[in-house]
């Protein structure tokens, strides 16, 4: 026996236009509520001298029937013929949008019940916007209530013009309109007399007549690599890199991509437990490959397939966002960005509109984004990320903002901009028109010094190798009565950056305050020397330009984390310390930083 | 990809997505079908491994067959296995079947309140040493602050309201009024010192899909969930004194499937046999909130 098929479906509205009502109906028509529920229910009605309605079936949790509103996403599960559905109901009450939100982000369909008296409201029409921001495009309108107006096919007819032009307008065509009373139980799971008018689908025949959403796997392979893992400790050699296949389908042998790195392999094996593995994965799968040839890489990024499109890379993001923070979303501040499995600093750059999502109205003049607004902006991360355009592909062109330890914004990509000024420039530039400048200058603190100022940067996977070498360069430097000066990593953990707990944020702020300390030193004059490790491409494009003017010299000692930068000395894990110190003033004297007294 | 593949790559998504993020990460395991599944699928998505300390906390209720079971598996699948208890409520006899206590508070004082403390460290946690094959009190008292819990949301209604990341506060309350977004794969990974997240990698499953699941990957399972002849069976797990056989003559997996698709149970809850959900008008809503799983 097969298992059958699934769907998940969510209800939508203005609060009291009927939802649960239409959800208690379908559990009662279907017969899935447990037995005695329905009676059950009815008694304490009885008891406490209340109507019974068919919403009360889902006030499970006591508040909710105090306050009499549904608070939360609560799931039921019905099920016809054809398959099971999960139906997800989500509440109207604007102060609940994050629930509502919750709902629809994991619903396939929705059913948006609008009340016939009173019509089109203002939740109605920023619930249907919201859904197809949420990439549902199968939406059922149900206008509910209908025994209340008579059974008035014209109204029916009104309403249904003026809702189908407003869905137009946010890019949904929907799917169906339906009369229904759902405390009569008219047009739900059949056919109502009341309707003759009426010669569409009943509600279940609509839900029944969905399609299962066609498969991701023809489209270019997408897996955003999730973790990797290697078990060592349980006799367990392989790397492997996890994930899910999000979009695509992936073979042995074949080449990847990693991005934003661009870092290059080729599949090995597709590995699983308690499962054959096989040589090929599609969409869809949670799985994890070994590779051929090793690479370095931090999880979050994309792996592609070679040959396909790939995703675009860049540090600047027209979206549209919806935000649900208690504090707005403000220019000028750090925010946490999830992208898939991707972590990233973003702050907001530009805003273009803000949308009133109950009318569709635009405002200019606005400098923040409020809770519950939706806005059309520009994002810049601090470093370029990879992603898709949400037209391309929803899994891989949607994102959520963290603020105050919370998602309190999603948001769809519309278009990649070039990075012609980022935030990051603007900031040095900014900082050096206004550094102030002592009365000695950098000439004079030369020829006092007899040398000029450098940045040396080691870097690589041999992290006890590099760090010797550091202190030995620092050592022989100070002995020729240069001015120089090494700071260990950890120091700068336990001091300056002591404030900074978050993990996935420690390390790009560690780097913009370790760029800053570094212009500061080689201002002073000196030859500074740290090592840190794992710095790639953007680390590096960072550190230079939070150093600039001054310049940097790259000493990588071990297998190197750059794509496509050639470090200026590049040395095994064995380098021996006094060659490796040499090699380096050799550079530091081609560089004229140090007097070649050769010549 | 079927219905259980795609549950399966979910959860497996979801337990991934926990390692990663949280340093102090445990699972709970019941013993049940449920807990089982998830370390099934905690086996799966680590490939072979069980890089995540598993939780019991013991009752010294539950029915023997269950702890023999739980020890099995530990030193066959080489797990990190801690059990925590209510020490002081045990020796002060502070329980429903020593007569002193009613039902609810029974499982307050030996569930939620073990938990509670075993999870925060403040009581002691004992770690099964694989080598000597018994249980030692274990250094780790740091707290988690990850939780991993095998709830599923249509077992019982105020377990539908969950989130698959759902916070509790520094006394493991659940604002169910108040709880965070979630949207499409994206949890609330990051929290505030002093809180904890419980997981729920099994949120969408149903029942059925779990003895579907049990068959299709031949996962052992405590054999009280099966007919041994006297044409009753558990359907939920629990202690002893609070946990009653239903009526059923399926004897294996392939029979309790039978049975949960002809919609012979359909109308009988899942839980109906657990007698401290029916203290009051909603026994088991009073402990999620207080911290109960």
């Amino acid at each position: 026996m097969l298992p059958r098929g699934q769907m998940n479906i969510v209800v939508l509205g203005h609060v009291d236009h009927g939802k649960s009502t239409v959800i208690g109906r379908l559990l009662a028509d279907t017969h899935s509520l447990p037995e005695g529920k329905l009676e059950q229910v009815k008694a304490t009605c009885e008891r406490n001298a209340r109507p019974f309605e068919y919403a009360f079936l889902l006030d499970a949790l006591k508040d909710e029937q105090a306050q009499g509103i549904t608070i939360d996403t609560a799931r039921c599960f019905f099920k016809t013929a054809l398959r099971d559905y999960i139906i997800i109901d989500a509440p109207g009450h604007l102060e609940f949008l994050k629930n509502m939100v919750t709902g629809a982000a994991r619903a396939e369909a929705a059913l948006l019940v609008i009340d016939a008296q009173e019509g089109i409201a203002e939740n109605s029409r920023r619930h249907g916007y919201l859904a197809a921001m949420l990439g549902i495009t199968r939406i059922v309108v149900l206008i509910n209530k209908i025994d209340l107006i008579g059974y008035d096919g014209g109204v029916f007819g009104r309403i249904k013009q003026e809702y189908a032009a407003f869905l137009n307008g946010v890019g949904i065509v929907p799917v169906g309109f339906v009369p229904v009373s759902a405390r009569e139980g008219d047009n739900i799971a059949t056919n109502s007399a009341h309707t003759p008018w009426y010669q569409g689908l009943t509600v279940l025949e609509h839900l029944d007549a969905f399609e299962k959403t066609a498969g991701n796997e023809h489209n270019p392979f997408r897996f955003p690599l999730q973790d990797i893992y290697k078990f060592t400790a349980d006799n367990d050699d392989r790397r492997i890199f996890a994930g899910t296949v999000e979009t695509g389908s992936i073979k042995t042998g074949e080449g990847i991509i990693f991005l934003p790195s661009g870092k290059k392999s080729r599949i090995k094996s597709i590995e699983g437990f308690h499962t054959s593995g096989g040589s090929v994965i599609e969409a869809g799968y949670a799985t994890g490959f070994t590779l051929s040839e090793e690479v370095y890489v931090r999880p979050g990024e994309i792996i592609c397939k070679g040959g396909e499109e790939l995703p675009h890379v860049s540090s600047r993001l027209r979206v549209h966002i919806f935000w649900m923070g208690r504090s707005p979303l403000i220019k000028n501040r750090k925010y946490k960005l999830k992208l898939a499995t991707s972590r990233s600093f973003v702050q907001l750059a530009e805003i273009l509109n803000v949308i009133d999502a109950s009318d569709l109205t635009r405002s200019r003049e606005k400098q923040q984004i409020d809770r519950y607004d939706v806005a059309e902006c520009i994002l810049e991360t601090t470093r370029p990320i990879a992603f898709d355009l949400v037209s391309a592909n929803e899994a891989t062109g949607r994102f959520v903002i963290v603020d105050h330890y919370e998602i309190a914004g999603g948001g769809i990509i519309m278009e990649s901009i070039p990075d012609a000024d980022s935030t990051l420039k603007d900031h040095i530039r900014r900082r050096e028109t206004s550094w102030e400048k002592g009365d000695v200058t950098s000439s004079h603190r030369q020829s006092r010094y007899q040398h000029k100022a450098k940045f040396i940067l080691f870097t690589g996977g041999a992290d006890l190798k590099k760090r010797e070498i550091a202190r030995a360069l620092e050592k022989s430097l100070f002995e020729e009565n240069f001015i120089t000066y090494y700071l260990g990593m950890e120091n700068m953990e336990s001091g300056l950056d002591a404030d900074v707990t978050d993990v996935h944020e420690q390390r790009e702020e560690h780097l913009r305050r370790l760029g800053e300390l570094a212009r500061i030193l080689t201002d002073s004059g000196q030859i500074f020397i740290t090592a840190v490790g794992d710095i790639d491409d953007y680390d590096l494009e960072i550190l230079k330009m939070l150093n600039s003017p001054n310049e940097i010299l790259v000493v990588n000692v071990g297998p190197d984390n750059f794509n496509n930068f050639q470090a200026d000395l590049s040395v095994g894990e064995d380098a021996e310390v006094a060659a490796t110190v040499n090699r380096i003033y050799d550079l530091l004297r081609r560089e004229t930083i140090i007097p070649d007294y050769s010549i | 990809m079927d219905n259980l593949d795609k549950l399966e790559a979910k959860s497996v998504y979801i337990l991934r997505e926990a390692y990663r993020e949280f340093k102090n990460l445990c699972m709970l395991w019941s013993i049940g079908k449920d807990s089982t599944v998830l370390l099934w699928l905690t086996r799966k998505a680590f490939f072979g491994h069980v890089p995540i300390p598993l939780v019991h906390i013991d009752t010294h209720y539950k029915i023997p067959a269950m702890i023999e079971y739980r020890d099995r598996l530990a030193l066959e699948w080489r797990l990190n296995m801690i059990y925590g208890e209510n020490a002081e409520a045990l020796a002060a006899k502070e329980t429903f079947p020593d007569g002193r206590v009613d039902r609810l508070t029974c499982c307050w004082n030996l569930k939620s309140e073990a938990l509670k403390r075993t999870l925060s460290g403040e009581w002691p946690r004992y770690r099964l040493n694989l080598d000597l094959q018994r249980y030692q009190e274990d250094n780790n008292r740091e707290p988690y602050t990850g939780v991993i819990a095998g709830v599923r949301a249509d077992e019982e209604g105020s377990r539908s309201k969950e989130r698959y990341f759902s916070p509790r506060d520094r006394e493991n309350e659940w604002d169910v009024g108040d709880q965070p977004p979630e949207l499409w794969n994206q949890f609330k990974t990051d929290f505030a010192p002093g809180t904890h997240v419980r997981i729920h990698p099994l949120l969408d499953w149903t029942e059925l899909n779990i003895w579907e699941y049990i068959k299709r990957e031949d996962i052992p399972v405590v054999p009280l969930y099966f007919d041994q002849g006297d044409g009753r069976r558990y359907r939920s797990l629990g202690c002893w004194p609070c946990t009653k056989p239903i009526a059923s003559g399926a004897r294996n997996v392939a029979e309790i499937i039978r049975e949960l698709s002809s919609g012979q149970l359909a109308n009988i809850a899942e839980r109906s046999g657990r007698e401290q959900d029916k203290e009051d008008s909603g026994g088991l809503e009073t402990l999620r909130r207080g911290g109960y799983m």
